[in-house]
């Protein structure tokens, strides 16, 4: 499908959905609440059937977090973008690793590095980072006076 | 050392006697000198160093001309670890575990500025260890980002001179009883 099309399917799907549409992929805006039975339908419905979860990462715009998604449909060969906009006290959304299996690892290393617990992950703990590792470094307020200057 | 004999030959001399010829030459020095040409350095590379230490073990260069003769990949074969990049706390516990495994003697050669100081990009950060020398002692420090291969050949032949004469820290400390 082109972004026209993915667009009007996933308006009549969801409606009042949020988009961008000035790049090169079609990017779907989103609050965290409404966002795992999205995802559940753009993986299983035959139209969408993005099956492969090709890049997910996390955004602190310092009022809020958000995680993007790239998903893609090795089968249809149409691409898709999803931002998840995240609560800063609460920064929590919904395992997608249940959905594409490779989230496993993505989601542990946004959790790693910008804190966003991701609810329903099988294991949810720091991959890059050492286990005792205080803060989460990729924060815009995160410090560490001990081993960093500040600039 | 004796004057007449360069570093690179047997330590000792040699006196002609009519059916041949004795070496005249002290232990240590023929220990010295047999551990100094056949230094196996360990695979061990954390980042772009790690490269240019490849290509100095390839053809072009070739360590094995000066006795680095093979990289082993394990350090229970290895006498020289060449700390060729980023030590991150992570590694940090792992680099100490490859250390302590590797048999005496070893040696351990710091490559660049990151394995010297943390490195000219990484330093300011919560995850990199401003230093190798944190983590374990340093034979030989290698300046540069990173090194040029003649450097490091460079580097491998002062580690060479530094056990001919008897100068790294452990043949310092066996001298120096407490």
């Amino acid at each position: 499908m082109t972004n026209e099309e993915l667009k009007m399917k996933l308006e009549e799907l969801f409606p009042g959905s949020t988009f961008e549409e000035e790049t090169q992929w079609l990017t779907l805006n989103m609050e965290a609440e409404g966002f795992k039975p999205v995802a559940q339908q753009l993986r299983n419905n035959e139209s969408f059937n993005f099956d492969f979860l090709f890049c997910l990462t996390a955004v602190d715009w310092k009022t809020h977090f958000s995680a993007v998604y790239h998903l893609t449909s090795t089968a249809l060969r149409h691409t898709i973008v999803i931002k998840v906009k995240i609560d800063k006290n609460d920064p929590a959304v919904d395992t997608v690793s249940d959905i594409w299996r490779t989230a496993e690892f993505h989601e542990r290393e946004a959790y790693d590095l910008m804190g966003i617990s991701f609810t329903g992950h099988p294991d949810l703990r720091r991959l890059f980072l050492e286990d005792d590792h205080v803060g989460f470094p990729l924060r815009k307020d995160y410090e560490d006076p001990i081993n960093m200057i500040k600039l | 050392m004796d004057i007449k004999t360069t570093p690179t030959t047997f330590p000792g001399t040699i006196h002609e006697v009519p059916g041949g010829g004795i070496v005249l030459s002290k232990l240590d020095d023929v220990i010295n000198w047999a551990r100094s040409n056949s230094l196996w350095p360990l695979t061990f590379a954390t980042s772009c160093c790690g490269i240019e230490m490849m290509s100095v073990a390839g053809a072009k260069y070739d360590f094995s001309r000066f006795g680095f003769e093979v990289a082993r990949a394990t350090p229970r074969q290895a006498d020289v670890i060449i700390i060729a990049g980023t030590i991150v706390n992570k590694m940090a516990p792992v680099l100490k575990r490859l250390y302590d495994q590797m048999a005496d003697p070893k040696y351990v050669i710091a490559m660049g500025a990151c394995a010297i100081s943390g490195g000219p990009f990484f330093y300011n950060t919560y995850s990199v260890v401003k230093g190798a020398d944190h983590v374990i002692p340093v034979d030989v420090y290698i300046p540069g980002c990173p090194p040029r291969p003649e450097a490091l050949l460079h580097a491998l032949m002062a580690l060479q001179e530094k056990i001919k004469s008897g100068q790294t820290r452990e043949q310092i400390r066996e001298q120096k009883p407490l």
